[in-house]
């Protein structure tokens, strides 16, 4: 019962194929896990942004949208009806091909990101043996998108906002792939049900999530600081910040392309969500031996919704960092630990079991990390923190 | 259109296409950066011919082409910045990016 | 021959052409990252999808973004255009005819000497990555070696000279 539960989604689409002839059942296959990716994502996205706005509004001591609907659970209906009849203002000076374009093109690249994912045991779209290279590869294309965007609005603000926005995704982006690329040294391959399966076993009733090993804690610190960099959420979200820029590289864009921009960059927040979960989070696989019973695509979409409610948390809480800050942080900090923590991941592998790595890696890891964050405060002319109460 | 003889003649003949493209480009245009464009265009031909060998040819799986391929494309990758910041350079001496105007070592 | 081929090779030339062509640089600069694109769809049909990924993440997520960068840093953009190819299409059309011709020539005269192996290769990522630290251990060092050599010089090229007191 519960391994038919796990497999619903599989059966489903088997039943649904078995109706075609013989011939086009495994295209038919793939097209019907497209259509579910399709369906499912953007369904997301829309709980998504009623969930931000109420969580960022509780944070905030107000509520938040609830006029629409029971707690406001019907506000993106609104939104995309408002989104859809909205006039589509093209400025007269501006590149209409290119305009016209980049949401388009931005859209497509983080779709195909999904293409990789593994949500549950076998229901990965395509299994490909170089899927995490894939992943980024896509990634990659959304720069291109941005500067498109931004320049072809003639628009100095834009084109400031997509500067900065290509600029910071450049580089996180390597500190993403470093990141990952621990998980790749030992896991032994770059396809991602493979990684799953290389964290998918239990010593009692832990998991073997690489979260839990001292590299891949702070290897996951690192991909969290640059999946929040590279979907430009704060508190790196100068380039489409408010109160700077207008609203950065979208600046120009109203109606319908606008709410495709922001689809994009919920939908670029979901797969590098759902990449994180992959990697260290154990993909589909259950924290607890007991718990197996659990279909493993409720896992998966449990931890990536767990991660977008981290994502919205930081938001609530942490100011933006000004631009310099971020690629500062970025070139001076991240880019040497995660270096460093390439080459204690090759410690863990080639020390083998035992206690001794644990420590071994903990303390360099801990002591690379206060050091290099006492050599960033040097310049720092901070001084006691004080408190003033109204009385 | 007729069928190749065989497939990889038809690669070889869109490699041959697109580095006389990339070769005209480079030759006949004056601002720099089209030129830096051609001859990445060149070295992408270039690229394909090697993927095309690569995979017609007898050993594929001693990788051959492919590491001549991958090591190929980080080399132009390294090319093309330092070239584009040499045209940055320039620029910024000469107030120019066209090459017909940068024909003096003086200044 | 399918159709998936012709059809890359189109995109692929028609992008090319489209940018030693085009008077404006960012649509050159575009249109060059479309036959970046198609090039490395041709590598996926090829069966060189680690070559061909390497090809979308460094040429177009980094190589394209440096070239309009470039542009943009030399103001390349800014001048009003009249016209859409540039002054001189007529000439590269005809040395790219000419090239082509003796080329094609040769790989067309060259038909019965080309091998003709047509099963797929069982390679795997796992025999790259052994290839790259095994055999091509040397290169891969001087590349790296070369990269470093690289991304200083550009920087070094680049950088604002510090103002000299007059």
């Amino acid at each position: 019962m519960a391994a038919n539960l796990d497999r619903v989604f599989i059966l489903l689409r088997d039943w649904l194929i078995g109706f075609l002839p013989a011939a086009i059942r495994p295209a038919a296959g793939v097209v019907l896990g497209v259509i579910a990716i399709v369906c499912v994502f953007p369904g997301l996205f829309a709980l998504t942004t009623v969930f931000e706005r109420k969580g960022l509004g509780r944070m905030q001591n107000r509520i938040g949208p609830n006029r629409v609907g029971p707690f406001g659970l019907f506000q993106p209906v609104a939104d995309g009806i408002k989104a859809l009849i909205k006039e589509d203002i093209v400025p007269v000076t501006a590149d209409a091909v290119v305009h016209f374009l980049a949401p388009l093109t931005l859209v497509i690249a983080v779709f195909m990101e999904f293409a990789v994912l593994p949500m549950g045991r076998n229901m990965a779209l395509v299994d490909m043996g170089s899927g995490l290279l894939f992943f980024f590869a896509m990634s990659a294309s959304t720069e291109l998108s941005v500067f498109m965007a931004g320049w072809s609005s003639r628009n100095k603000y834009s084109m400031l906002g997509a500067m900065r926005a290509i600029a910071q995704m450049i580089s996180y982006e390597i500190v993403l792939v470093l990141s990952s690329v621990t998980v790749v040294m030992i896991a032994g391959s770059l396809s991602l049900p493979k990684i799953v399966d290389a964290q998918n076993h239990y010593t009692g009733v832990f998991p073997h999530w690489y979260i839990f090993t001292p590299w891949g804690f702070a290897a996951c610190l690192m991909f969290a600081v640059a999946a929040t960099a590279e979907t430009n959420r704060s508190p790196f979200d100068l380039p489409e910040g408010e109160s700077e820029l207008v609203a950065g590289y979208h600046t120009e864009y109203s109606g319908f392309k606008f709410a495709l921009f922001f689809l994009g960059e919920y939908l670029a927040m979901f797969s590098v969500s759902g990449l994180g979960a992959t990697l260290f989070l154990g993909g589909w696989s259950a924290p607890f031996s007991f718990l197996a019973f659990i279909p493993s695509w409720f896992w998966f979409f449990s931890k990536v919704m767990l991660s977008i409610f981290v994502f919205i948390w930081v938001r609530g809480t942490l100011p933006r960092l000004r631009q310099d800050q971020l690629m500062n942080f970025a070139w001076k900090f991240a880019l040497p630990f995660t270096l460093l923590d390439l080459l204690v991941t090759a410690l863990w592998h080639f020390l083998g079991a035992g206690w001794q790595r644990w420590v071994f890696c903990t303390v360099i890891l801990v002591a690379a990390y206060v050091l290099m964050g006492l050599g960033q405060e040097r310049h720092k002319r901070i001084g006691h923190r004080t408190y003033r109460y109204a009385d | 259109m007729t069928a190749f003889p065989s497939p990889l003649v038809g690669y070889l003949l869109v490699a041959a296409v697109l580095f006389a493209i990339g070769l005209a480009g480079a030759l006949v245009r004056r601002n720099a950066i089209i030129v830096l464009i051609g001859i990445e265009l060149m070295l992408n031909s270039a690229n394909l011919n090697l993927i095309a060998f690569w995979r017609f040819g007898p050993h594929p799986e001693a990788l051959t082409g492919m590491m001549f391929a991958i090591l190929s494309i980080a080399v132009a990758a390294a090319e093309a910045a330092v070239g584009l910041g040499l045209i940055i350079s320039i620029y910024r001496h000469t107030n120019t990016a066209e090459l017909d105007k940068i024909n003096r070592l003086k200044g | 021959m399918n159709a998936v081929f012709y059809l890359l090779a189109a995109i692929t030339i028609a992008g090319g052409l489209a940018a030693i062509l085009l008077k404006h640089l960012i649509h050159a600069a575009l249109a060059v990252t479309v036959a970046f694109g198609g090039i490395a769809l041709l590598f996926l049909q090829l069966d060189a999808q680690f070559v061909g990924f390497a090809q979308f993440l460094v040429y177009i997520g980094a190589v394209a973004i440096l070239i309009v960068f470039a542009i943009l840093l030399t103001h390349g953009a800014e001048l009003p255009r009249e016209g859409v190819f540039s002054k001189s299409w007529i000439t590269a059309l005809i040395i790219a005819a000419g090239v082509f011709a003796v080329t094609g020539w040769a790989v067309l005269q060259s038909v019965d000497a080309v091998p003709q192996r047509n099963t797929v290769p069982a390679v795997s990522v796992h025999d790259i990555g052994n290839a790259l630290v095994g055999r091509y251990v040397l290169p891969l060092e001087i590349v790296g070696l070369l990269l470093t050599a690289a991304t200083i010089g550009a920087v070094i090229v680049a950088m604002l000279e510090k103002e000299r007191s007059r």
